[in-house]
């Protein structure tokens, strides 16, 4: 019965402080509610200093094709390939878990069903990552193993 | 506290406010809905970008000069852009606002984290903007 906030912790079957759940906190502490905001919290300050290199980046274009072509060239390696997915995994989670939220908040079955709704989102995420990370790793694999 | 909880005369009606609101106005309503309205929006828009980006079109071995001057010469990714810089750029920023307020535990260090955010923010917006609009096929030939 743990929701994704902390408001809830403490309802009125059980003692606030009992330490009854499996961390040993409150209902919300250390509760898949949690984690879930956690991962939500950091996958979106990730990407807030993604896109601020990201938009430094693309400026370089307003400087000149050649400023922006050997700065782009540095990205097309395998370490910078493998970031792009790890990117991509956390900006998909941020988004779907995102939708998460705005339901348990809007939908009035939202809050009873955010447990359920966690699995909905963590097999979206697999169904999704598993053929992305794959097209998108697809090039430099070849090349590695000996392509051109 | 017992079961008997709703008898007790001393608890005051429901919802009445134990202590003076800090604000009278309701940005953080606002900026709670932003957070809400925006997110949607950025789904279509971030994640049609990276789609796009990442795999329809090959990924960043395919990037260039010449594919983002391509891209630009549409007035429809040119406003697609446009929108994801400023709705991302916000929504982050206000995203990062909450997450100094929960952690920075002195006020100066609030204020002044607060201060490099906006500053950050400001740059990153007009800067992206500026880009997208002045962009030219044309720099430094
Ligand atoms: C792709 C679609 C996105 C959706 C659906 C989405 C949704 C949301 C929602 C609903 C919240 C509010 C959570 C709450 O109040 O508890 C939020 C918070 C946040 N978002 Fe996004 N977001 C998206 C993209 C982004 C992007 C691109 C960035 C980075 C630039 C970002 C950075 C953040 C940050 C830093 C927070 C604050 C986290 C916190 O307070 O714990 N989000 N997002």
């Amino acid at each position: 019965m743990a929701s994704t906030t902390a408001a809830e912790a403490g309802t009125a079957d059980v003692p606030a402080r009992a330490g009854s759940s499996r961390s040993g906190g409150t209902l919300y502490r250390g509760d898949l509610g949690m984690w879930s905001w956690v991962a939500h919290r950091v996958t979106g300050v990730l990407t807030f200093f993604f896109l601020f290199v990201h938009v430094l980046d693309t400026a370089l274009v307003r400087v000149s094709p050649n400023a922006y072509d050997e700065t782009i060239a540095l990205y097309k390696n395998p370490l910078v390939n493998l970031m792009e997915v790890g990117l991509v995994g956390a900006v998909l989670y941020h988004a779907l878990n995102g939708v998460r939220v705005i339901l348990v908040d809007f939908w009035s079955k939202g809050p009873k069903v955010q447990r359920a709704m966690f699995w909905v989102i963590a097999v979206i995420w697999l169904l999704v990552m598993i053929p992305g990370a794959y097209f998108m790793l697809e090039r430099t694999v070849t090349e590695m193993i000996g392509g051109h | 506290m017992t079961a008997t909880v709703d008898s007790a005369p001393e608890l005051a009606a429901p919802r009445s406010p134990r202590r003076r609101p800090a604000r009278r106005n309701n940005v953080e309503l606002y900026a709670w809905l932003f957070m809400r309205l925006s997110g949607l929006a950025l789904l279509v828009l971030v994640l049609g970008h990276l789609f796009i980006m990442n795999i329809l079109d090959g990924g960043v071995h395919r990037i260039n000069f010449a594919f983002v001057a391509g891209r630009w010469s549409s007035p429809f990714w040119q406003f697609w852009d446009l929108a994801m810089l400023w709705l991302a750029q916000l929504h982050g920023a206000n995203g990062l606002r909450t997450v100094i307020n929960d952690y920075a535990r002195k006020d100066a260090t609030r204020f002044w984290l607060k201060m490099l955010l906006y500053t950050a923010t400001v740059l990153i917006v007009a800067l992206g903007s500026f880009v997208i609009f002045t962009f030219s096929p044309d720099v430094g030939s």
